[in-house]
């Protein structure tokens, strides 16, 4: 009613004129946007809408061979990007904010955008994998179901089986969960903080349901994932809004000037709330623990073994490996830039986390036998080491979290590669029993697998190692020794589990029935190369990269 | 020029062995060929070495640093001195020598090209040994011929008692070489380096504590690589290895490396009279343990063997007396590797032509079929015997002057221990003469033991049925090297005694003192030639006179401990293996007991703890969603309760 008063009062014609009014009172600004800084995650993004036009518009037979090549296409020159950003400076001198305050581009994003684009390289070509399982109705299939809407068990499934249907949608899915995990390091901003989370996090929930074999498990992995996700996406929610209560903002650099005292809350909206520490220490502890959900840390871990067990291999390998590099990164801006003026206040938690989640996660790994649930204890440990990484508060704490990310993406791809070799007539032979004995049947597989075992166990001359002792350097030179103590014994901890396996592996009998070793095809056999080949490189020769961490060690604010 | 020295074997042994089958026929040449040239290199060294003052004549050649540290030096260096030259020309030229005679004697042998690639590897490693600048690259060459020793002695590792020798050897020299690194650790901690010219030339300045901790463990480095007592039991049996390799390895060189040692580290036993007291101390019971042996022993490999750990306790003890003995020593060591190597090589050529037979109660009368294995072997006798004019008359009648040159009642005994060794030599030498090459045919038939005679050498039985054996002379690709041998035996002591050339050749290394003996040297050479004479008569009245029984008698009890090499083996036996195992046994029990149950107890522990903490893992999505709402609420608790305190 107002509006039409104004335009019979002033007589102002239409609607459009309106907008004119609007723009010429300089209300509304045009966002600017640094294309060429955004560029990693535009050119993911784009190629996930893409794949998205090429599942509903392409022929059936010619979708896999476009998304597959489309997908390793826009990841290599996102890659390319994040290299173009790098040798431009981007990440050291020239690092800024960019996307109206939403996004860093610095050091730390481009490093872990880089890691997360080479993870999803190998992670496509996992997905492409279709010479493990047996071909059905002529046609080879992978690993993902045939028809995910259908219920397991059911006819609609049975048929799907029995066409030997396959389903290309994962790649778009994966390219969106790309897509989000490249903004979730480099988020400068606790929405487009959760916006990411919710990008990457939902295709992941799809994805783990879409497992071809044990659909059950795989729909109830899903349903888990999801369950437990949104719970603590409501956390890191809950906390954005403490946090706008307390800072009347929710750019990190802006809550961060409110903390030190530099800035003022000004709005008068929030003069109950502004400025009430209670709310910063609430709000702040919530957004970390949306965190701690997604690296796996306890007490928030209890998801993780149900979901790496019953998600498909592939997916497993990709969302242990990524998830892990995006969720650090994000913690680590969140806890280096927003909050480093609480330190005090979130450093002895960080400590009782990091300790709990080391321990527990190598002591439980001890009595898992089968080899999906161990490498997700496994994973849980190593994100209590990575955490003591985070909790030095240096920039060698930094950049050892960095090299430390990406050496053990690599691993736990390649070893997750590994498990979807071993297979028997039910699919994946994923119980530890019947692992014995492969090193005399399949001595390479086996000695690639041991390669990674002794990787996550941080042996030297393994990227493991590495990474481990630059992630305890930092921690002891922070003044965290007693953790550099406790992580000492939960290495030794899990030392065992994953020599056990190695044992079981060389030194038993084979079953008489036991699996048999696939042959894959160039996919997942280059997969495990690279893993391989990283695993020793870093391990044998860290130094280069050690120092590309260390260049990339600062935060821009 | 130096360096060349040990690569050109090395680069042999490497050749040799990475070459394979495609080597296997003209492999031996090459390494023949390349073992000369080392000795030709080692030649034109000499000859320009003494264009040289006596003074100037130590070269050095640095090849490159290994270890740069600061404060940590360890260079890969060379250093020729005269010491060093001795040994090169002595090593490069038996070694040459004993390459050719084994062309001859591993003729048959599958393994042949092997066999001289590890011949040429302890060339070099030798070589190292002698030609290194500081004990650490000494001590890279003194693993160095252990492992061609090794090697070498079970090198027909068919042989069960063959690979046992060696692994024996190994074993024992593993004690010795430990006390070699103890030594080189000590020079480092007190010297701040381990280089020759630093440690020996501020000797001086460190305590006597120090030096004869030092002395002591290099000591022990020499009795094992020497066979001394109490590290001389590997010795007798590493004469399972091919002959060639127990006249170059186990008489000529290796085992001589001991003296090399105790004579190049001079210095330090010069300030540790101790030590050097316990060196003389090994050195003599050395030299009458190894007669002992050697007057029992029926293989003639073992007599030698028993020989050469007598003559390096000569050289020992000669060592043991500092610098009035150095250089006897060494002289006694390079006349000792003539005639030793060509007995051994003659032992080769007798056992060559009577199908690989040892036993010298088997052989008998071989003059007349071996003439020329005869003449050199008898030559090589009379030089070991010390007969006037010989090579062993001269080095050893000094020897024997300088310990009683020592002065006191230890001049006394030490000169009476040389003068009994000089007749207990005389007589196992002349026994394993009569018995090899005098006497009846023994060969001729077939031993069997008389029910009458149960007392024989048990050992004797088992040894097996031979056809009877056709003695004829070894080719002359082995006669030839026992030849030039033999004129080493006959004139290389007259040579090195006249003018006191020898000594003043080694006088800028080893230094020498003039020692003043109580007896006059004309005293000390009569009662050597009269010892000598009386050995030599007891054992023609035992052997000469009387006919050998084929079948060893049963002897008396010092025969049996003697044929036992004096019960070395029993005592290490009840000593070391049985103490060790019981020091083992109670190690274990403990590990057992209170390592294991502290370990198995943590590992049940932590196996407990985990299956407990799994239960938590229940599978429904509630108990997990409630788990991380009360880790929630307890992480905002304490996060607040951080600011409260």
């Amino acid at each position: 009613m107002t509006v039409t008063n104004v335009a019979s009062a002033g007589g102002v014609p239409d609607v459009g004129g309106l907008w004119t009014v609007l723009a010429a009172g300089d209300k509304l600004q045009a966002p600017s946007i640094e294309y060429g800084k955004l560029s990693p995650t535009l050119i993911v993004l784009g190629v996930a809408a893409l794949g998205v036009l090429i599942e509903a518009f392409a022929p059936r037979k010619s979708r896999y061979g476009a998304q597959l090549s489309v997908s390793l296409l826009g990841l290599a020159a996102a890659f390319a990007a994040v290299i173009g950003l790098a040798a431009s400076g981007a990440g050291t001198t020239r690092a800024q904010i960019a996307g109206m305050g939403a996004l860093a581009v610095d050091g730390p994003a481009l490093f872990l955008q880089g890691t997360l684009l080479l993870v999803g390289i190998v992670g496509v070509v996992t997905f492409a994998e279709r010479r493990l399982e047996p071909s059905a109705a002529g046609s080879r299939v992978d690993a993902f179901a045939a028809q995910p809407a259908s219920v397991p068990g059911g006819e609609g499934e049975r048929q799907a089986v029995k066409a030997g249907w396959t389903t290309t949608e994962v790649f778009p899915l994966l390219m969106f969960a790309i897509g989000g995990m490249l903004l979730f390091p480099a988020a400068n901003d606790l929405l487009l903080l959760f916006v990411a989370l919710e990008v990457f996090s939902l295709p992941l929930y799809l994805l783990c349901a879409l497992a071809r074999r044990r659909r059950l498990l795989s729909q109830e992995a899903a349903v888990k994932y999801f369950l437990l996700g949104a719970f603590s996406s409501a956390f890191l929610l809950f906390g954005t809004a403490l946090l706008y209560g307390y800072a009347g903002t929710v750019g990190y650099s802006g809550i961060a000037r409110v903390v030190s005292g530099s800035d003022a809350v000004s709005d008068p909206v929030l003069a109950q709330t502004a400025g009430n520490d209670a709310l910063l220490l609430i709000g702040g502890a919530l957004v970390v623990m949306g965190l701690l959900f997604k690296v796996g840390a306890v007490p928030f871990h209890m998801w993780t073994p149900d979901v790496y067990q019953g998600a498909p291999t592939p997916v497993t390998g990709f969302m242990a490996a990524a998830t892990k590099v995006a969720a650090f990164g994000a913690l680590l801006r969140l806890l280096y830039v927003v909050l480093p003026g609480l330190s005090w206040d979130w450093r002895p938690v960080m400590w009782g986390v990091a300790i709990l989640t080391m321990l527990a996660g190598a002591v439980v790994a001890i009595t898992q036998t089968d080899v999906k649930r161990l490498l997700a204890y496994s994973s849980i440990a190593h994100a209590g080491f990575l955490l003591a990484g985070v909790i030095a508060t240096s920039k060698s704490g930094v950049s050892s979290v960095l090299f430390y990310l990406a050496a053990y993406s690599f691993v736990t791809l390649g070893a997750f590669a590994v498990v979807t070799l071993v297979r028997d007539a039910g699919g994946e032979a994923t119980h530890l029993s019947k692992w014995a004995g492969l090193g005399r049947r399949s001595p390479l597989l086996a000695a690639v697998f041991a390669i990674f075992l002794l990787a996550f166990a941080g042996i030297p001359l393994t990227s493991g190692f590495a990474g481990k002792f630059a992630v305890f350097k930092a921690a002891a030179e922070g003044g965290a020794g007693a953790l550099v103590v406790v992580g000492v014994i939960a290495s030794a901890i899990a030392a065992f589990f994953y020599l056990r396996v190695i044992v079981l592996m060389f030194f038993s009998e084979p079953q008489a029935d036991g699996p048999s070793v696939a042959v894959p095809s160039v996919m997942t056999t280059s997969a495990i190369a690279v893993g391989v080949v990283v695993t020793v490189v870093l391990g044998v020769a860290p130094q280069y990269f050690l120092d590309l961490a260390g260049h990339a060690g600062v935060f821009v604010r | 020029m130096i360096g060349l020295l040990v690569g050109v074997p090395l680069f042999g042994a490497a050749v040799l062995l990475v070459g394979g089958r495609r080597l296997d026929r003209g492999g031996h040449w090459l390494a023949t060929l390349l073992a000369a040239v080392s000795f030709v290199i080692g030649a034109v060294l000499f000859a320009s070495m003494l264009g040289e003052d006596a003074d100037a004549r130590a070269m050095h050649s640095k090849w490159f640093s290994w270890v740069p540290v600061e404060g940590f030096q360890a260079d890969v260096a060379f250093q020729l001195d005269q010491l060093s030259m001795t040994f090169v020309l002595l090593i490069t030229g038996v070694g040459t020598l004993i390459h050719l005679y084994s062309v001859g004697y591993m003729e048959h042998d599958p393994r042949r090209r092997r066999f001289f690639a590890y011949l040429n590897l302890f060339l070099a490693a030798m070589l190292l040994l002698v030609l290194a600048d500081n004990y650490l690259l000494l001590y890279v060459g003194w693993e160095g011929v252990g492992l061609a020793s090794y090697l070498l002695i079970g090198f027909w590792q068919h042989k069960p008692s063959a690979a046992t020798a060696a692994k024996k050897a190994f074993l024992v020299n593993r004690v010795g070489d430990a006390g070699l690194a103890i030594a080189v650790f000590l020079m480092f901690t007190t010297f701040g380096s381990f280089a020759f010219a630093p440690v020996l030339s501020s000797a001086g300045e460190a305590s006597e504590g120090k030096l004869t901790a030092i002395g002591l463990m290099l000591l022990l480095a020499a009795c094992g690589k020497s066979a001394q007592v109490p590290l001389q039991s590997w010795l007798g049996d590493a004469m399972e290895g091919p002959t060639p390799v127990s006249a170059l390895i186990h008489a000529a060189t290796m085992v001589t490396a001991g003296v090399y040692l105790i004579t190049r580290s001079g210095a330090i036993f010069d300030g540790a009279p101790d030590a050097q007291l316990v060196v003389v101390t090994v050195g003599a019971v050395t030299l009458l343990f190894g007669a002992i042996v050697g007057c029992a022993k029926d293989d003639i490999k073992k007599a030698l063997a028993g020989s050469t750990m007598s003559q390096i306790g000569y050289m020992v003890l000669a060592a043991g007396l500092g610098p009035i003995g150095y250089a006897f020593a060494i002289m006694h060591l390079v006349t000792h590797g003539f005639f030793k190597a060509g007995l051994f090589l003659g032992a080769g050529s007798v056992m060559h032509g009577m199908n690989d037979e040892v036993d010298m109660r088997r052989y008998g009368g071989l003059r007349k079929y071996m003439p020329v294995t005869f003449v050199t072997f008898g030559l090589g006798y009379l030089a070991i015997i010390g007969f006037p004019g010989l090579s062993g008359f001269f080095s050893k009648d000094q020897i024997i002057e300088a310990a009683f040159a020592k002065g006191g009642t230890q001049g006394w005994i030490l000169g009476a221990v040389t003068l009994l060794g000089a007749a207990i030599t005389a007589y196992y030498m002349t026994r394993v003469m009569l018995m090899t090459f005098f006497g009846e045919e023994r060969w001729r038939r077939a031993p069997t033991p008389s029910p009458a005679q149960p007392d024989v050498e048990p050992a004797a039985e088992t040894r097996g049925e031979h056809a009877v054996p056709d003695p004829h002379e070894s080719p002359k690709i082995m006669t030839i090297p026992m030849i030039v041998l033999a004129f080493g035996s006959v004139f290389a002591g007259g040579i090195f005694k006249a003018g006191d050339s020898f000594v003043n050749w080694l006088e800028p290394v080893t230094r020498f003192e003039h020692g003043h003996s109580p007896v006059s040297a004309t005293a000390v050479t009569t009662a050597t030639i009269v010892a000598l004479l009386l050995g030599v008569g007891a054992a023609y009245l035992q052997y000469g006179r009387k006919p050998v029984p084929a079948l060893a008698p049963r002897g008396g009890l010092l025969t049996r401990a003697a044929r036992r090499d004096l019960l070395q083996d029993d005592f290490n036996h009840v000593v070391l293996v049985s103490g060790g195992t019981h020091l083992t046994r109670s190690l274990v029990y403990v590990d057992n007991k209170l390592v294991d149950g502290a370990v198995n107890g943590t590992a049940a522990a932590f196996g407990g703890l985990s299956g407990r903490l799994r239960r938590l893992q229940n599978g429904f999505a509630r108990s997990y969603a409630v788990s991380m709402f009360g880790g929630a609420a307890v992480l905002i608790a304490a996060t607040l309760l951080m600011r409260a305190v």
